[in-house]
């Protein structure tokens, strides 16, 4: 309960919540306060004055909850927040709960605020400050860098000792899940979502986890693999199927993986991350202005879907083509058609992609090439030193990482039957490169789990999906606060003098 | 007499307008102990780095020759990684470059890396579970486990290599090295913060490299009881010149070297 | 009717004032790479976030009545720089000092969160579409008059907007070099720079310092988004990130870490992007290209950039 060392200082802290008030007034005072908004001919000022008192009060009340939770005065925190996380509650959910005027209007008299985000953030403090005064320990202090990374990878290697049966079981999972879904197509499409996330995730895992080369371009790659199929697709005289061009896809991706890294992978750390922005701009400008290649901005459409040895997937099928569910009919039990078929094949597509891409990190770890990756990551001086070629040791994990990009993109296209250069902003490569973060540098487990909860879960509760990308900027942001190494990041050991009882890498 | 393993020829490394060394030349003999020392500031470091491929002389020239099949290397015109790959030159480093995270045996299986690369089938037959890349990498943990046994390190095996001491890191360092099965070995600085038993360790060490494994070690040292007890042969240099060169015998009586390390004696007022 | 010559300065001025925006932008990449090491991914939106507080505060003053070109413009200017100098002292104290001392891989993903967030903050809180704003100050300083052999004369001009720009601008210079050269502000920096934990030892607030450089960077990146408000017209959330990445590239072409080529490498930028949109086929279209080209180019080849020094990397 209370553990009080020494008595409060209340001036003293009541001046710091001051000056915090103070700066969030100075910070939202003009973003907040006011509003441009549109009006029929002009733009009109719109003020949004309580907001801002809203924000101040909130950070004044969240300094004396941190300054107190310092102080060890858990019980007052706790009580506090329970009483305005209640009253924000009740100002939020009306709108969804109960959908009445009345209760509308009950609840706008408690929060007279005008900007949504502005609740949920309150709403989000609250809770936060709550739950760590219920969670925390007596004193919560910042602890050094590296008290705090020898704290995470301590957490990491439990997990991992635990993730030698959870990954079997996630897997098995991920192969059973459509069958309980089978006739949610809805679920079936989130799930193609997340599994090409985690293959993207897990491609570039290899070159920023394990490798240790900062990519902040990855969907490059993805584009042109995408575009490679969707071109090798749709021009007449080809018209190569999808288990045809993936190859292709990949190769080409690995091939523009290698010329891209060949004169940058030397340039350090923060540098090689902005080259390979700007690469990736390149390229999705040129594909967007390229209308006599690429179709510029207008995309691709038309892009076929993948057959089953020649079984299509739809109602009625094309010329020389059975449809599956037909085929099924007549030679298995009867089926009747639905597009959900379609998405199942899908998913066990990418699933079996991701997890060649994830069979291949596994193996490489323990392959000398990928201890080289590893030992690049750490000091790259000592690696030459020991006649380790840095340039082909970089390009290779660059390539292979590209080609595994290129894979997904093919897949990306033939799912969605249409490419566009919008689907490959820089945006995209923030948040692969968020995914890998969040997970844990070189973790496939937490890849896996940081995909599900950034693109999981905004699309499981639709609501949110408004604030998804505020959410990721904080989630990157507190990750790297809290835990630098990101969330199950543990390093096993590839290879053991003594096999100990922990046994094989993960 | 047989050709030096090492020879050095009018080397000068000059940095924009900074004369870092200033036509040094020397010899190193196989199966010798040859040390370099000076005053700080002496260029030791700078030739070392220039031996080993990161720097690039302005003028000179770096001979090395193998003794087993007489072949030349040009180092001052080879690429730093080939240096090691392929003129088989090992070094350690004065700050101690180790890889933190990996354990002691992995920082001394990477150092293998090359020959498991082979071994692996480029790493594409390996994937697949070639037999020859597992015998392969068999090997090479035993070649680990000999070194780790020569350094005292084998009950850290399996311990991250930031978690050793600094002495056992240092060892670590030149067990790493004679991974890499290198024809000649250069040290930077290898007794520096050890205490006396460490470096009378360190001795027994290099002495045992040079005598069981045969090949020619170059250390940089400042640690006069480690220079005088194993060294052959002894380079000394100052601001950037060689100031003397022969045995240890010779170098302490020089006083050249004297005067460099203590200084002119005051004339009278 | 306009010839080729008229049309070339047009294109020069216009260049030399966005090029004076990506300088100021790149002064704050420079300066705080410098101090901290490492690139400040959000300052494009922090840059960003000075243009919507500029046009707010226009909007405000005319709400107030004092819609007169000068004082809104000195209004905008002062609102913009106090608010932007809160935000780069929030962003530094919340995101970046906490990471000091870790790997140099946290700080630049910290970077990126920020940066995200503060551009999804701003698109929630003022819409995502692009904000208006209409020409201020109309007219132009007459240069001279060319005559034709059409005999149709028509005179070149320098709109005093451009040329309030380009005043602004280099009065401020002025008053920066002042005091990064003169004032013990500025040496604290530089001896931050070589090394800090010496300079905390010889008594150096190595904190103030850092947060004062955040800060600094964030009020001229201020100015630079009122001069692109005032340029433009048009702003909206997005246009810290493509700024932010040429005004990173104008850092790298002048040399990071060199004050003087921050500004040299806006200008080049302005006047290469510009120049290419004006004269290239499809320019306009590609003109991005053009910027990411050069910052391609120039990592590969001349990492230091014009200006910088070379680092030579201690073994």
């Amino acid at each position: 309960m209370n553990a009080t060392a020494r008595p409060l200082d209340v001036p003293a802290m009541v001046k710091e919540a001051a000056l915090t008030a103070f700066v969030v007034l100075m910070l939202t005072v003009i973003l907040v306060g006011f509003e441009l908004r549109d009006v029929p001919g002009a733009m009109a000022l719109y003020t949004r004055i309580p907001d801002v008192v809203a924000c101040v009060a909130l950070a004044f009340a969240a300094r004396i909850a941190l300054v107190l939770l310092r102080e060890g005065y858990r019980g007052a925190v706790i009580v506090g927040a329970a009483i305005v996380g209640l009253l924000l509650l009740i100002g939020l959910l009306p709108e969804t709960l109960f959908g009445t005027e009345a209760a509308a209007r009950t609840a706008r008299r408690f929060m007279p605020f005008e900007a949504p985000v502005v609740q949920w953030c309150l709403f989000s403090v609250t809770v936060f400050l709550g739950l760590r005064a219920a969670i925390g320990r007596r004193r919560v202090r910042v602890a050094e860098i590296k008290e705090r990374e020898a704290a995470a990878d301590r957490m990491g290697a439990r997990v991992q000792s635990i993730a030698r049966y959870a990954g079997p079981i996630l897997g098995f999972a991920a192969v059973a899940m459509p069958v309980a879904f089978r006739n949610d197509q809805q679920v079936m499409s989130v799930a193609i979502l997340v599994m090409t996330y985690i293959m993207l995730g897990w491609g570039l895992n290899i070159v920023v986890g394990l490798a240790g080369l900062l990519d902040l371009g990855y969907v490059a790659f993805y584009a042109v693999g995408a575009y490679t199929f969707a071109l090798l697709a749709t021009t007449p005289d080809i018209q190569l199927s999808f288990w045809l061009s993936l190859p292709l896809a990949g190769l080409l991706a690995a091939l523009v993986g290698v010329l891209l890294g060949f004169p940058v992978l030397r340039l350090r750390g923060d540098y090689l991350a902005i080259v390979t922005l700007g690469f990736g701009e390149i390229i999705r400008v040129v594909i967007q202005n390229w209308y006599g290649f690429t179709n510029g901005a207008n995309g691709i459409s038309g892009i076929p879907r993948p057959t089953l040895f020649g079984l299509s997937w739809d109602e009625e099928a094309a010329e020389g083509q059975i449809p599956f569910h037909k085929w099924v009919s007549d030679n298995l039990f009867p089926i009747d058609y639905t597009p959900t078929h379609e998405k199942i094949y899908l998913y066990y597509i990418i699933l079996a992609l991701a997890l060649i891409v994830n069979w291949f990190a596994l193996r490489a770890r323990q392959m000398p090439i990928g201890r080289a990756w590893e030992a690049l990551r750490e000091d790259e001086i000592a690696c030459r030193s020991l006649g380790i070629n840095p340039t082909n040791t970089k390009l290779t994990a660059f390539g292979v990482g590209a080609m595994f990009g290129g894979f997904a993109g093919a897949f990306f296209s033939t799912s969605q039957g249409f490419v566009s250069p919008e689907s490959f902003v820089f945006i995209e490569s923030a948040i692969i490169l968020a995914i890998v973060v969040l997970g844990g540098f070189g973790s496939q487990l937490g890849v896996v789990l940081a995909a599900l909860l950034l693109i999981g879960l905004p699309e499981a509760f639709r609501e949110v999906k408004d604030f998804r990308m505020l959410a990721f900027g904080l989630a990157m942001v507190g990750i790297m606060l809290w835990r630098p190494a990101g969330l199950l990041a543990h390093r096993e050991p590839t290879v053991r003098l003594k096999p100990a009882a922990a046994g094989k890498a993960k | 007499m047989t050709p030096p393993l090492l020879e050095v020829d009018h080397l000068t490394i000059r940095f924009g307008g900074l004369v870092a060394v200033n036509d040094v030349s020397f010899a190193a003999q196989d199966r010798k102990i040859t040390a370099v020392i000076g005053p700080n500031g002496a260029g030791k470091t700078t030739v070392f780095n220039c031996l080993t491929g990161f720097y690039k002389p302005t003028v000179g020239r770096m001979r090395l020759r193998h003794p087993a099949t007489g072949r030349e290397y040009l180092l001052e015109r080879m690429e730093g990684f080939r240096i090691a790959a392929q003129a088989r030159v090992a070094r350690t480093f004065q700050n101690i470059r180790l890889f933190p995270k990996m354990t002691v045996l992995e920082n001394l299986v990477v150092a293998q890396h090359n020959r498991l690369m082979r071994a692996s089938g480029y790493t594409l037959l390996g994937l697949f579970g070639f037999s020859g890349y597992r015998k392969a990498e068999h090997a090479a943990i035993e070649r680990a486990r000999y070194w780790l046994e020569r350094t005292e390190l084998v009950d850290r095996a399996d311990d991250a290599a930031e978690s050793l001491p600094y002495g056992g890191q240092r060892r670590l360092e030149i067990a790493r090295a004679m991974c890499t099965e290198p024809v000649m070995l250069c040290l930077d600085e290898p007794a520096a913060g050890l205490n006396p038993r460490e470096s009378e360790a360190l001795n027994s060490l290099l002495r045992f490299i040079r005598d069981e494994h045969k090949i020619g070690i170059l250390l940089i040292e400042h640690d006069m009881s480690v220079v005088m007890e194993i060294s052959d042969h002894i380079v000394v240099l100052d601001y950037g010149r060689k100031i003397a060169d022969g045995t240890p015998a010779e170098i302490r009586s020089d006083p050249a070297v004297i005067r460099a390390y203590l200084g002119e004696p005051e004339e009278a007022a | 009717m306009q010839d080729s010559f008229s049309y070339f300065f047009n294109q020069l001025i216009s260049g030399i004032s966005l090029g004076f925006v990506y300088g100021l932008i790149a002064i704050g990449y420079t300066m705080v790479y410098g101090i901290v090491g490492m690139i400040n991914f959000a300052h494009g939106e922090i840059f960003m976030i000075g243009a919507f507080v500029a046009l707010i505060a226009y909007f405000i003053m005319e709400a107030l009545g004092l819609g007169w070109v000068p004082v809104a413009i000195l209004a905008m200017l002062l609102l913009s720089m106090v608010i932007n100098g809160f935000y780069g002292w929030t962003l530094e104290r919340v995101a970046y000092r906490p990471l000091r001392g870790s790997s140099r891989l946290a700080p630049l993903i910290t970077a990126i969160g920020m940066s995200i967030f503060l551009q999804n903050y701003v698109q929630l809180l003022q819409g995502a579409r692009p904000r208006p704003l209409q020409p201020m100050i109309p007219g132009g300083l007459e240069l001279w008059t060319v005559k034709t052999p059409a005999d149709t004369d028509y005179t070149v001009q320098v709109s005093y907007m451009e040329l309030m720009i380009i005043v602004i601008t280099i009065m401020l210079m002025v008053a920066f070099t002042y005091v990064i050269t003169r004032t013990s502000l500025g040496r604290a920096q530089r001896a931050c720079e070589q090394d800090q934990k010496m300079a905390s030892l010889l008594g150096i607030n190595v904190n103030r310092t850092i947060a004062t450089t955040f800060v600094i960077a964030a009020v001229l990146a201020a100015v630079a988004g009122l001069i692109y408000t005032l340029r433009y017209g048009s702003i909206d959330f997005f246009i810290g990130f493509l700024a932010g990445v040429k005004a990173f590239t104008a850092a790298v072409l002048g040399g990071i870490g060199s004050l003087p080529g921050a500004m040299l490498g806006g200008v080049l930028i302005g006047l290469i992007e510009t120049f290419f949109a004006g004269y290239a086929e499809r320019g306009s279209e590609y003109k991005d290209v053009a910027v990411f080209t050069v910052l391609v180019v120039v990592l590969i080849f001349r990492p230091t950039g014009l200006l910088g020094k070379p680092d030579i990397e201690k073994v």
